[in-house]
C-alpha cells in the first residue's frame, strides 16, 4: 500500500505570496482595490471616533485585515454567495453598497435595512449576495457549504464563500461545514482570516495544530496558507481556488495569515493580553502601505493621486456618517416586523398596547456595552 | 487529588481583605466567590473563553489565573460544546468545574451537552453517576447589545429537568448563591444579569456565606399584590412599587425567585393566597416564558384566592432589538401600569 499525497499537492506549510508571473487584475481594478482598502481604514477611524464620542454604542474594526476582504472579493463573481463574519464590510462595498447604507446600520437609524435590529457592523445585503451577519461564532461557515450544494443542484458554476476567524476553527460549525463540503466536493471556499487573536486568546493557544490550514486536510478539503497582508497574493490564490471549485474539483480552505491591529472591539483592552513586541513586525506588514508602494512602483498611481484619493475617501466617509447621524431612529412598529413574514395578531396587539400607553414617554436609556 | 469541600461554616478566606461595610458590585462579589472556592477547594477549576489572562470580558475572573495558575483557571479554545463537554468529563472524574459561557446568547452550541448529557446523567444512570458543575453565564438586556448579546434564555433550561437554574439579583445573593451552587450535588446553570454587574453596589459578607438554593427571597412584604420576578427585573419592580405605594397608598409584595428550578412553589402560593393578586415580570419573550409557569401554578392551586386576573409583563415575542431596546425592556412605568391594572380590577 502506498500513501498518496495527490489530493494535497500544495503543502499547507508554505506561505503563499504574490506571484509576479501570476494572474493580475487590470489597472482599473487595482485602483478600485486600493481605494476600497483606504475606505475601510478611514471607515474604522471614523467609527471609533463615533463610538468614543458616544454617537454609536460599539464597533468592531478591520484594521490590518483589509487585504483579506479586498483580495478575495475582487477575485469572485458578483453572484458568488458570501457568508461573512463581522469583519468584512469590504465585500458589500466592493459590490456596490454605498457608505451611507453602512452608516445607517451602525446608527441603527430609520433607514437601516435591518430595521435597527442588530448591533453595529452586522450588515445585511441580500441583493449583493452578502448574507446577514450573526454575532454567533462560526455558524455561518456551514451556510457556505449549503449554498455550494445549491449551486451544484442548480447546475451553475457559482461558488459560495465564507469568512471566519482563527477562533472559529474551534467551533462546531467549522467542522460540520468542512465535513459536508469535503464529502460532497461542494464548490465552497472557506476563508479563515487568521488575525492571531480570538478576543484575548492567541492563536497558538487556540489549537494544537501547527497551522489552521492543516485542519482542512482531514476533511479532504484542499488547504492553503496565504500571506493575508498581500492583497495580490490573496487575489491570485482566491482566483485559482475559485476556478478549481467551479470546475467541480472541490472546496478549499484558505488560511489568510494576517494580524488584528486594533483591539477586538471598542470595548476591549488589548493591553491585557497582546504579546509584547508582536505588533511591531505586523505594522511593517500593514497591507495598505505595501499595496500603495507596489502601485506607485508600477506607475498605476502617482503620489499626488494618492494624496487626493485619501482626502476624497475621508470626506466620503464623513459625509455618509453625518447623514446617518441626523436620521431618526426607526418607528416602534419595526420592533415586531421581520419576526415572521406576517405579523402574528397577538404580537401586534402587544405592541399596540405599548403604543397606546407609552409613546412619548421618556424611557430609561440602556447602559453601555462592556465587551 | 480527592479532597472534599470544606464545610461552609468552616470556610475562611485568608487572602481577601476588604472592609465589609463598603458596598461592592455584583461582578466583584462573583469574583470573590470564585476566589474563595478556588482557595478552599483544590478540586475547583474555573475555565472558559477569555477567563484567564484577560480576566473575562466582564472581569468576573480578574486576577484568578495570576493567583491560582493556568492549570486551575484555564483559557479555553472557542468551543462552547467543548467547554461544557469538558466540564462533564471533569465532574465525572471528581473535579468541581466552573465553566463560563461568555454570553447566554452563545450557550446554544453547548445546548446538546447541557440538555442531553449534563442534565440527564444522574437520571439515566439511576443515580449511579452525576456531574455536579456550575455553568456561569451573563444574560439579559439593557447594555445596547442587540440581538445576540441580550437574550434571556432561562426558560429553555427550566424546561430541562436535571439542571438547576439560579439567577441572583443582588451582589450578596450572587456571592452566596454561587457558593451554594459550588456545593450542589447537581449541575447548576448560574445566570448573571449582566446589566447589574457594576451597579447597584451592595453589602456582601467577606467570609464565604452560602445562601441555600431553592428558597425565594422576600424583597418587600405587602398585602394587596404579589409581584414575582428575578434578575434585573427585581430593581425595576421595586422602583415601580415604591412609586405606586407613594401615589396610591397600596401595599405591594415583591418576591425574587432566585432559584427558578426547582421552583419555590410554597412561597409563590403563600404570597398569592395572602394578597389575592399576582403579577409576573420577566424580560424574556412573553410566550412560554418563566412567568407563564408561575401563572399556571397559581391557576392550578390558588385560583380561588384571586381577586383579579393574573398578569404578565415581559419582552415582546420577538428576538431582542437594538435601536429600540428601551421600548422592549420592561421598565418601571410599564410595570406600574400593570400593577394599577391588576389592583384596579
Amino acid at each position: 500500500m502506498t500513501v498518496s499525497a495527490s489530493s494535497q499537492t500544495q503543502s499547507t506549510q508554505a506561505l503563499i505570496g504574490f506571484d509576479p508571473q501570476g494572474e493580475m487584475p487590470s489597472n482599473e481594478v487595482l485602483l478600485k482595490m486600493y481605494t476600497l482598502m483606504l475606505t475601510l481604514r478611514f471607515w474604522d477611524e471614523r467609527s471609533l471616533k463615533l463610538q468614543r464620542s458616544g454617537r454609536i454604542s460599539f464597533c468592531v474594526t478591520t484594521k490590518g485585515e483589509e487585504a483579506t476582504q479586498v483580495g478575495t472579493v475582487a477575485a469572485l463573481r458578483a453572484t458568488d454567495w458570501v457568508f461573512p463574519a463581522y469583519r468584512q464590510p469590504g465585500i458589500p462595498l466592493w459590490r456596490g453598497a454605498n457608505l451611507e447604507s453602512l452608516a445607517h446600520q451602525i446608527f441603527g437609524s430609520a433607514k437601516d435595512v435591518s430595521l435597527g435590529h442588530q448591533m453595529p457592523n452586522h450588515y445585511s445585503f441580500h441583493h449583493l449576495y452578502y448574507a446577514s451577519v450573526s454575532s454567533v461564532i462560526g455558524t455561518q461557515i456551514v451556510h457556505a457549504s449549503g449554498a455550494a450544494l445549491a449551486a451544484q443542484a442548480k447546475g451553475t458554476d457559482d461558488v459560495a464563500v465564507t469568512y471566519f476567524g482563527d477562533g472559529s476553527t474551534s467551533a462546531n460549525d467549522f467542522h460540520s461545514a468542512l465535513t459536508v463540503a469535503g464529502a460532497k466536493k461542494a464548490p465552497a471556499l472557506f476563508f479563515c482570516v487568521n488575525n492571531h487573536y480570538a478576543i484575548s486568546l492567541h492563536v497558538s493557544q487556540q489549537t494544537g495544530a501547527k497551522y489552521l490550514a492543516d485542519k482542512g486536510v482531514g476533511y479532504g478539503v484542499k488547504a492553503l496558507r496565504v500571506d493575508g497582508n498581500d492583497v495580490l497574493a490573496v487575489y491570485q490564490t482566491t482566483l485559482a481556488m475559485a476556478e478549481r471549485a467551479r470546475r467541480g474539483e472541490g472546496p478549499a480552505l484558505l488560511e489568510l495569515v494576517t494580524y488584528r491591529l486594533n483591539p477586538h472591539s471598542s470595548s476591549d483592552d488589548d493591553a491585557r493580553y497582546r504579546l509584547k513586541g508582536e505588533m511591531d513586525g505586523w505594522i511593517d506588514k500593514d497591507p495598505i502601505p505595501r499595496f500603495e508602494a507596489f502601485l506607485l512602483e508600477k506607475g498605476v498611481l502617482s503620489l499626488p493621486q494618492v494624496d487626493a484619493l485619501k482626502i476624497q475617501v475621508e470626506a466620503d466617509v464623513l459625509e455618509a456618517t453625518k447623514i446617518a447621524q441626523e436620521t431618526p431612529l426607526p418607528d416602534w412598529q419595526t420592533l415586531i416586523e421581520g419576526v415572521y413574514a406576517e405579523i402574528p395578531a397577538t404580537l401586534q396587539a402587544d405592541l399596540d398596547d405599548l403604543l397606546a400607553h407609552e409613546q412619548g414617554l421618556s424611557l430609561p436609556h440602556p447602559g453601555a456595552f462592556p465587551l | 487529588m480527592n479532597a472534599t469541600m470544606t464545610p461552609s461554616s468552616q470556610m475562611t478566606s485568608s487572602l481577601i481583605e476588604r472592609n465589609p461595610e463598603t458596598p461592592i458590585t455584583m461582578v466583584q462579589a462573583i469574583n470573590e466567590a470564585l476566589f474563595q472556592a478556588l482557595e478552599s477547594n483544590p478540586n475547583v477549576i474555573v475555565f472558559g473563553e477569555d477567563v484567564g489572562i484577560s480576566g473575562g470580558v466582564f472581569r468576573a475572573t480578574e486576577g484568578l489565573q495570576a493567583q491560582f495558575g493556568e492549570a486551575r483557571v484555564i483559557d479555553m479554545p472557542l468551543t462552547e460544546a467543548g467547554i461544557i463537554g469538558s466540564a462533564y468529563g471533569m465532574a465525572v472524574a471528581g473535579m468541581t468545574p466552573v465553566a463560563e459561557i461568555q454570553f447566554a446568547d452563545y450557550i446554544f452550541p453547548a445546548f446538546d451537552q447541557i440538555v442531553s448529557e449534563v442534565a440527564k446523567l444522574r437520571y439515566r444512570s439511576g443515580g449511579d453517576c452525576a456531574c455536579p458543575m456550575v455553568i456561569r453565564t451573563p444574560y439579559g438586556g439593557g447594555i445596547r447589545g442587540g440581538t445576540y448579546h441580550s437574550q434571556s434564555p432561562e426558560a429553555y433550561f427550566t424546561q430541562t429537568p436535571g439542571i438547576k437554574v439560579v439567577i441572583p439579583s443582588t451582589p450578596a445573593d450572587a456571592k452566596g448563591l454561587l457558593l451554594s451552587a459550588l456545593q450542589s450535588p447537581d449541575p447548576v446553570l448560574f445566570m448573571e444579569p449582566k446589566r447589574l454587574y457594576r451597579s447597584p453596589k451592595g453589602l456582601v459578607p467577606v467570609d464565604p456565606t452560602p445562601i441555600p438554593l431553592g428558597p425565594a427571597r422576600l424583597v418587600q412584604a405587602g398585602k394587596d399584590l404579589s409581584v414575582f420576578c428575578y434578575g434585573a427585573m427585581v430593581d425595576i419592580c421595586q422602583a415601580a412599587a415604591t412609586k405606586l405605594q407613594e401615589s396610591d397608598g397600596v401595599s405591594i409584595e415583591i418576591i425574587d425567585l432566585r432559584t427558578l428550578s426547582p421552583i419555590d412553589e410554597a412561597s409563590i402560593l403563600a404570597s398569592v393566597r395572602k394578597t389575592g393578586r399576582a403579577l409576573m415580570v420577566y424580560e424574556a419573550p412573553k410566550t412560554g416564558g418563566y412567568g407563564s409557569e408561575i401563572s399556571a401554578i397559581i391557576a392550578e392551586k390558588a385560583v380561588e384566592y384571586l381577586k383579579a386576573p393574573i398578569k404578565r409583563v415581559a419582552g415582546l415575542d420577538t428576538p431582542y432589538p437594538y435601536s429600540l431596546e428601551s421600548v422592549y425592556m420592561p421598565h418601571p412605568v410599564r410595570v406600574m401600569r400593570a400593577m394599577q391594572e391588576v389592583l384596579g380590577f
